[in-house]
């Protein structure tokens, strides 16, 4: 299979890598070697660590990071950047629809057992807009490259998508590192992000809230693997981290408990599931809610970001029908493309599926974290088989993609230099605003060959440069 | 008809509870059966928190109450003129949409023999006709035993018990219409009980069936009717836990002792 | 600040104290233990495990009061929640939690503690003599705490560890006071006063405190010079006048930051007024053992206080 190299076409270096080129070169083996672990003791004295979801061991495990950037020019990234904010207007359409009318269903355009009986659609929530009419705050798309200006959306991650840490980190690191780089490439900053975070947070403060917002972003807890991410942005944002225990709801508003009493609180940008938010109105069992949350978040006295049932516009059977929602409430053509996808759970996608097994890649409906999927050219007879049993168990569990070409870039690997697959994820931000720093995480497949670049199957992460007009 | 009613839960607590939180359902619904004459509801030392309608229509309000204190009351009063709309209900505001009362919940999960009651029904054409069969299948496979069940048995287990109360007569049937692509859910509220006593049924529970044409309309398979006049209705959902009329937490290590009366009488004036 | 991570800085410092302390009693166990005695060598773990107030929970586990056993239970065991194994993995959890309350190097503190931590627990005990334990735990308290006092910022949450230190080290004296109260009971009449002195010397050498108490006090070693030097001079770092002036600074502190006053001050104001009205001679009138357990007691009820007033988040 063809694979675009986003560095070399032929001998010829791509003109957004030229500036690379020479610094590549000028490293020597011993230099790599000393500045890699340089940037091991700086992540492990910050403490970013990331949990392996489900394996137990080191809880302390380090990301691996890779130094070799990846680089966007200021065109494709503008094209990048047009797409994402239209995607992520459409799908707070979307939601906003929804969990109101309900046009695009009645119109016909989506299935209304794919929304209503979707396990994300909240019940709680219909009929009700939260402020300013947003319900995912923070969208992540997830993009790959197949070719100069082949760019597919993989899924969106409208509820809580985590990694902007790692973005941040790693430029951070790399300024530390290699300051010469920045002072000879003109690349976009993206240290703003958390100045645009508490904006968008602070623009979408309820109706009842006086004065200037009270922000907080509820965590469940340190155990928790992304822990390190939501002390981060709190610090950064200059708000405070809090638990569940640490809210508690008193007449028509939610307070914190702190060592000078009860404190007002405006705006959670929550970091737990949905299921978790409320023993009251979810989970009864949950420990990590606050009870009552939810009528006070519906009658106007606290903002939740994102909205609870969020989660039903990134459902990866609601994903194929994301270009239609851009044509319905944009009346756009969709600037970044779907993946073709095959939903098993209609009768003639599942023939093909199955036929075509060994080609793709499928996944489940509501998985994460590149767990539960398969891919086909990457897997042995006997896992295909496997797989083909579970899938017509529940055949309306899963879809499937061609598998793509992913672009590769170069990556220090322990031979030298060596091209890996990678993605891309950017965090747009929606408030009274649409924001979105240039750059986002760049995760990379460190197995030679993978395609699989989350970071609990071997991924690592790389700096993302934009450069400047 | 008038209908009065006095509802009192009482909490208490065998340690004094650092702090409450509830979330009532306890307002009658505003639809053309019934009307609300007059209605309050006092929380022993609690603030009244925000109050809304939710997309189901009902009137939703949150109360907390600041700890310590071992017992809490919660007291309905009220009057409420109803009428018999045949169990159709009419003029009622909702926004969520009917499709979204296909899921299944753990309560009313379609297993056991759930498959086989809801399939009396197959080859009915006419909903209204399979709504009313399916209502009569579930008074018949499953004996009025007050105490048979728990607050958390499911719609399977009650089935197989063969014995239950209003809860249970609900979640089967809201199972076995799901199970037939019929929209139902769980309804809570207050019944004037019959001559012939039944008195501990004043706190009442039913289903709703989606009918096109009609709307949404009222099933008791435990008095083997449709709601009347005789029926308060307060909240709904789509098991009994999403619908109860009062939901709540407590900040403490301690148990909780539950205490309710509930009387429903009817007046001329 | 949210109360949690008050409630978290407060127990960083006790749990880091609470280790020094019992690398102090390990010292002096180890010590008293090298004393000869008529029958040979004299057993003091027994009244050392008294002191920690976890005698009940080390004979549950262990057989004997061998020496291994007791470096055991109060420096490796995980099931014993005040080993200092457990102590230096808390305190760091606990500052994992509110990692960006902490400077870079009070985190850095911390957490190299619990890295060697873990390398000590890698290493066969035959490698590990008591000492180098003991000497390691001191070494990474008194980096934590200088890694606070150079580099944290003069806030509430600064008051809040200085706080945890302060109660934590004024229990820990006066537990560690009464280990001679134990020591000395059951053989009040038989041992001369040159033994007594011999276990005085020791408690002050254990404490690091020797010296300094020659250069204050010189002269012949007395009991009441001891009393005085361990319990009323505020010249002393452990003395128990020195813990209470620095809750009552921390505790004033607070109190002018939140424009409030609590239960906490005003406890904390009568332990201080009780001390500065006190003399050795009163003390031992009242005897040592009472005015000691008195004295917990109010540390006890302090500390209670503090939980109330800013940590419990219920105010």
């Amino acid at each position: 299979m063809p694979q675009f190299n986003e560095m070399y076409q032929g001998d010829q270096t791509r003109p957004p890598y030229a500036g690379l080129e020479a610094w590549m070169k000028a490293m020597p083996a011993d230099l790599r070697i000393q500045k890699q672990a340089e940037a091991e003791a700086l992540f492990r004295r910050i403490g970013i660590t990331f949990a392996v979801y489900g394996e137990g061991g080191d809880p302390d495990r380090l990301i691996p990071f890779d130094m070799f950037p990846r680089v966007f020019t200021h065109s494709e990234w503008a094209k990048l950047d047009r797409g994402i904010k239209q995607r992520a207007r459409a799908l707070n359409a979307f939601l906003t629809d929804v969990y109101g009318r309900g046009e695009i269903i009645r119109a016909g355009r989506i299935p209304a057992n794919l929304v209503y009986q979707n396990e994300a659609y909240e019940r709680a929530v219909a009929g009700f807009v939260p402020p300013k009419g947003v319900y995912s705050h923070i969208v992540g798309i997830d993009i790959v490259r197949t070719g100069p200006t082949d760019f597919f959306v993989l899924e969106d991650n409208c509820r809580t998508p985590s990694g902007v840490s790692y973005m941040l980190e790693s430029r951070e690191m790399m300024m530390r590192m290699f300051p010469d780089l920045f002072r000879e490439n003109r690349i976009e900053p993206v240290d703003r992000y958390h100045e645009a975070l508490r904006r968008t947070l602070m623009s979408v403060a309820p109706a009842k809230c006086q004065g200037e917002p009270t922000v907080v972003i509820l965590t469940p807890g340190h155990f928790n693997s992304a822990y390190y991410e939501h002390s981060f942005l709190a610090d950064l944002m200059g708000v405070e981290l809090v638990e569940g225990a640490d809210l508690f709801v008193d007449g028509e508003f939610v307070y914190m408990r702190t060592t000078e009493g009860p404190k007002r609180v405006d705006v959670i940008y929550r970091r737990i599931d949905d299921a978790f938010l409320d023993p009251l109105c979810f989970r009864p069992d949950s420990m990590l809610g606050v009870p009552g949350l939810m009528d006070v978040y519906r009658s106007g006295g606290v903002s939740i970001c994102s909205a609870p049932g969020a989660g039903v516009a990134d459902d990866k059977a609601v994903y194929t029908y994301v270009p239609e929602m851009i044509r319905f409430y944009l009346g756009e053509e969709p600037i970044l493309q779907n993946v073709p996808t095959w939903k098993c759970a209609g009768e003639e996608d599942l023939k093909y599926v199955l036929d075509k097994l060994p080609e793709l890649v499928v996944k489940e409906v509501h998985g994460s974290g590149g767990y539960g999927m398969l891919v086909g050219p990457k897997s042995s007879k006997e896992e295909i088989e496997t797989f083909r049993h579970k899938i017509l168990k529940d055949p309306s569990n899963y879809i499937a993609q061609p598998t793509l070409s992913l672009s590769t870039t170069p990556t220090f690997v322990e031979e030298g230099v060596a091209p890996r697959h990678v993605d891309l994820r950017p965090y747009c931000l929606v408030g009274e605003r649409i924001e979105l720093v240039p750059g986002g995480l760049t995760r990379v497949a460190l197995r030679e060959g993978s395609l699989v670049v989350n970071s609990s199957q071997g991924g690592g992460v790389k700096d993302t440069w934009v450069l400047a007009e | 008809m008038l209908l009065l009613i006095d509802h009192l839960t009482r909490y208490r607590y065998d340690a004094p509870v650092r702090g409450v939180v509830q979330s009532h359902r306890l307002t009658p619904s505003l639809h053309e059966g019934q009307q609300v004459i007059d209605w309050q509801v006092t929380v022993t030392g609690g603030i009244a928190g925000g109050s809304f309608r939710d997309g189901a229509g009902d009137v939703v309000q949150g109360w907390s109450v600041k700890g310590p204190v071992s017992e809490i009351e919660v007291r309905v009063r009220g009057k409420v003129a109803t009428t018999d709309t045949a169990g159709v209900l009419r003029g009622h505001r909702e926004s969520v949409a009917v499709e979204a009362y296909l899921r299944d919940t753990s309560l009313t999960e379609a297993s056991g023999g759930l498959g086989t009651l809801a399939r009396v029904v197959e080859g009915e054409e006419n909903r209204l006709a399979a709504c009313h069969a399916l209502s009569r299948a579930v008074s018949e496979a499953v004996t009025y035993v007050p105490g048979a069940t728990a607050s958390h048995t499911t719609a399977a287990e009650a089935l197989e018990a063969g014995e239950g109360v209003c809860q249970d007569h609900a979640h089967i049937l809201c199972a076995v219409a799901r199970a037939n692509m019929i929209p139902a859910r769980y309804v809570s509220g207050y019944l004037l009980a019959d001559a012939e006593g039944k008195a501990h049924q004043a706190a009442h529970a039913w289903a709703e069936l989606f009918i096109p044409g009609l709307g949404w309309v009222g099933f008791d398979p435990a008095n083997e009717c449709c709601p009347d006049d005789r029926y308060v209705r307060l909240g709904s959902g789509l098991d009994a836990r999403e619908a109860a009329p009062i939901r709540g937490s407590a900040r403490s290590t301690g148990a909780e002792t539950l205490d309710v009366t509930v009387a429903v009488l009817a007046t001329q004036q | 600040m949210l109360s949690r991570t008050a409630d978290n800085l407060y127990w960083i410092a006790r749990y880091m104290e609470r280790a020094e302390t019992l690398a102090r009693l390990l010292e002096v166990g180890a010590r008293m233990s090298l004393l000869p005695t008529a029958q040979g060598f004299r057993n003091e773990w027994e009244s050392i495990l008294n002191a920690t107030g976890q005698i009940g929970a080390f004979q549950k586990k262990y057989d004997s009061f061998a020496q291994r056993n007791i470096e055991s239970f109060l420096f490796f065991d995980r099931d014993n929640p005040s080993s200092i194994a457990s102590c230096i993995t808390a305190a760091r959890e606990n500052g994992r939690i509110v990692r960006t309350a902490l400077t870079g190097q009070v985190w850095d503190a911390l957490n190299t503690a619990f890295q060697e931590l873990r390398q000590i627990e890698r290493t066969p005990r035959s490698q590990l003599e008591l000492s180098r334990l003991t000497d390691w735990t001191t070494k990474h308290t008194a980096m934590l705490r200088g890694a606070i006092d150079a580099t944290l910022l003069r806030n509430d949450g600064y008051d809040f560890l200085n706080l945890g230190f302060a109660l934590e080290r004024a229990d820990a004296t006066a537990r560690i006071i009464d280990v001679k109260y134990y020591v000395l009971l059951p053989r009040a009449g038989v041992i001369g006063a040159g033994a007594e002195n011999d276990q005085w010397s020791m408690l002050l050498r254990a404490l690091n405190l020797n010296r300094a108490f020659h250069w204050a006090y010189g002269g012949e070693l007395t009991a009441q010079k001891i009393a005085h030097f361990l319990i009323l001079n505020p010249a002393c770092p452990r003395a128990l006048m020195t813990c209470g002036q620095e809750i009552d600074t921390a505790l004033t502190h607070l109190a002018k930051l939140y424009g409030r006053e609590t239960e906490a001050q005003h406890l904390a104001q009568g332990l201080l007024q009780g001390l500065n009205a006190s003399s050795p001679e009163a003390i031992f009138d009242e005897g040592l053992h009472d005015f000691l357990t008195r004295f917990i007691r109010e540390i006890a009820a302090l500390a209670g206080a503090v939980h109330d007033s800013y940590l419990s988040g219920d105010m």
